[in-house]
């Protein structure tokens, strides 16, 4: 009999099993869309198809960097509070008279100095980031309710709510989606292309050893954290802007789909393996779905329920599979 | 924290940690009531302290649940929605067979729960899914499963019959009937895991799965049960809480799961596993309640009611990490010497 202990070394999996993942998730956002089609003939118009990416591109902006945190074996629970928090400093300032710009870069430093709180008490103070993030998830959400209370910051500058609202011009391609683009595609290359993207999927399979190997742990897990602290900070940026107003219980929730989509993207909750074009890719099914279920007018909480199943089923998946995989080998 | 047995150092070493917070929280409570005594006169009185103990029983009795899956290394967020479910399945069930005696409605939260809190444990050992992972899956299931079967409506007091909202007002020789219960399953809790062989158990599974696997203990088995009762006694709170504030709606005990981890936190249970006390979790959903109630009497907006929430939070693991770091160097520098 074997016991599986914490400190075993994972089996580092091949890259093609990795591809099989997203070829599967590229089937079922296919079959998603094809179900959409059907529930409404304007679904595959392009207009359309653009203009439904609006709703999940700040789930997305805070999607790319939990893929990092959990590849590192950590977690965020804070990042839909961040938001909050920086969204309200942001809006709150520029209600007292600060220029739309300087309270945009107010936000973006409350919201890494939030995300950098997180990363000196998990790194420096050595605490769980759970509990950390379980902690932050109250103070940042709390600190957005005593800053404004039950009130709304609305009356933003047209030039501010382009950013959420704006078409690239002449197109029909939002300007949220270019933002998204843009930052995936730096997110992909830090991960896939860098040293700091070993070290993070480094860390994640064994910190000690990384710890034993001269790798700066803590310097990168401060980094991944305040990283996650800007993106929630950005995503506020451009959350507020969609809304064009901002208010304490703003993205309530949020975490559960950011989490969701990294995990559906075959990233290992235990941390070590995945990959950002596998996060993107579960970012688009999940926004599919759930407008899917909007144009069938499931009420927000059901669609949830949809999530959380969807997450469990993400990690119950690929067990079986890999269960029956020596079976057939045999 | 009698009982916690053993004579090896990393159980020295938490006794040792679970004393001092112990100790430490009950004079940070001490403090903080003649703090706000001073600003506020009516702090100090039976009628408020009362108010105190109703307000905290509901969240103790969740808190409890929720430090037996913590001291397994584990945690269940889906406590809220397990509460919100079962009293919307009883508050729905009551309202329109009006003769169900209390007792039985209670009963029936307490079944909803097992059933919730089984399938989480289920997840857990049958499906291998992270704890935190899987309660997250199941508070927004739960949730939604809230709504579906209420269809967003509201269950009124005035639906409820007279016998189910007076379980948590009446009075038994001095003391409201939702104290009683929260301290019977205090009492039943502090017996369970001190001196049970299966409660034992919970502790050697949370301090080392390993050793606990190869002692012989069905770490599985006691994975399983503690999520089954988290979920029973969070059923059980949701039936209290229909009762107590005479409604059940789908966003009932939002964000409930964090006060009922901070609770346990903040009481001293290590969210690494293995150690942590009754007492501990009764005098941290004491702290918190004492917070909350002093913020309303000193008139600060309750706006800093989760800030402060998370503030607490934060300072009780911070403080946690750095006593026993400072323990473990005392340690060591005792043997060398």
């Amino acid at each position: 009999m074997t016991f599986k202990t914490r400190t075993s070394p994972r089996r580092f999996r091949p890259t093609p099993t990795l591809l099989r993942w997203e070829w599967l998730l590229i089937v079922l956002l296919i079959v998603a869309c094809a179900i959409n089609a059907s529930l409404s003939p304007y679904f595959l118009n392009v207009r359309n198809l653009f203009d439904m990416v609006f709703h999940f591109m700040e789930k997305g902006l805070i999607a790319l960097p939990m893929a990092l945190v959990i590849i590192s074996a950590n977690i965020d629970l804070s990042v839909a509070s961040n938001l909050a928090m920086s969204s309200i400093v942001m809006a709150a300032s520029y209600q007292a008279g600060l220029n739309i710009w300087l309270a945009v870069l107010l936000g973006l430093a409350v919201g890494t100095l939030g995300g950098l709180i997180n990363g000196l008490l998990i790194a420096r103070v050595r605490l769980p980031s759970l509990v950390v993030t379980l902690g932050s998830y109250a103070l940042y959400r709390g600190v957005a309710f005593v800053i404004l209370g039950d009130l709304v910051v609305t009356g933003f500058p047209p030039l501010f709510t382009y950013l959420g609202q704006g078409y690239v011009a002449h197109t029909p391609v939002p300007v949220p989606l270019v933002i998204f683009a843009v930052l995936a595609t730096l997110f992909g290359l830090l991960l896939h292309r860098t040293v700091f993207g070993r070290y993070v999927y480094a860390i994640g399979n064994n910190e000690e050893a990384c710890r034993y190997s001269g790798v700066f742990v803590d310097r990168i897990k401060i980094i991944i954290f305040a990283l996650s602290g800007l993106m929630s900070a950005l995503a506020a940026v451009v959350l507020t802007a969609r809304f064009g107003s901002a208010r304490p219980n703003i993205a309530l929730g949020f975490e559960l789909d950011a989490i969701t989509a990294v995990v559906l993207g075959g990233v290992d909750i235990n941390g070590g393996q995945g990959s950002m074009p596998g996060v993107v890719l579960a970012l688009f099914l999940m926004g599919v779905v759930r407008y899917g279920m909007s144009l069938k007018n499931v009420p927000g909480q059901v669609q949830n329920t949809l999530i959380g199943i969807l997450l469990i089923v993400a990690i119950l998946l690929p067990q079986f599979l890999r269960r029956l995989a020596p079976r057939s080998r045999a | 924290m009698k009982g916690t047995g053993g004579k090896t150092k990393r159980h020295s070493l938490l006794l040792a940690i679970a004393g001092v917070r112990e100790t430490g929280i009950s004079i940070f409570i001490l403090l903080l009531v003649v703090a706000v005594s001073l600003r506020s006169p009516y702090f100090l009185t039976v009628d408020n302290f009362t108010d105190i103990l109703m307000d905290i029983a509901i969240l103790s009795i969740v808190a409890i649940g929720e430090a037996m899956v913590i001291l397994t290394r584990g945690i269940d967020l889906s406590a809220a929605s397990t509460i919100a479910l079962s009293g919307m399945t009883v508050g729905m069930t009551i309202s329109s067979h009006q003769g169900i005696p209390p007792a039985v409605a209670l009963l029936m939260g307490i079944g909803m729960g097992a059933v919730l809190g089984s399938l989480n444990g289920l997840m857990v050992t049958k499906g291998r899914i992270p704890p935190i992972i899987a309660t997250l899956g199941t508070l927004s299931i739960y949730r939604g499963l809230v709504f579906l079967i209420s269809g967003g409506a509201w269950v009124d007091a005035h639906e409820l019959p007279r016998s189910f909202v007076y379980l948590s007002k009446n009075f038994v020789l001095g003391i409201p009937i939702l104290v009683l219960i929260a301290v019977i399953v205090a009492i039943i809790s502090y017996y369970f895991l001190n001196h049970a062989r299966t409660g034992r158990e919970i502790y050697a599974v949370g301090s080392n799965p390993e050793a606990a696997q190869v002692v012989g203990i069905h770490v599985n088995r006691i994975l399983f049960l503690v999520y089954l009762l988290s979920g029973i006694l969070s059923g059980m709170a949701g039936v209290l809480w229909v009762s107590r504030y005479a409604s059940a709606q789908s966003d009932t005990a939002v964000g409930f799961e964090l006060q009922a981890v901070a609770a346990a936190v903040v009481g001293g249970v290590n969210i690494f596993g293995g150690s942590g006390t009754i007492p501990g979790v009764l005098l941290g959903s004491l702290l918190l309640g004492i917070v909350v109630n002093a913020l309303n009497l000193v008139r600060i907006s309750p706006f800093w009611k989760l800030a402060v929430q998370g503030l607490i939070i934060l300072l009780a693991v911070v403080s946690d990490a750095v006593v026993s770091r400072r323990l473990q160097r005392a340690q060591s520098a005792g043997r060398v010497s």
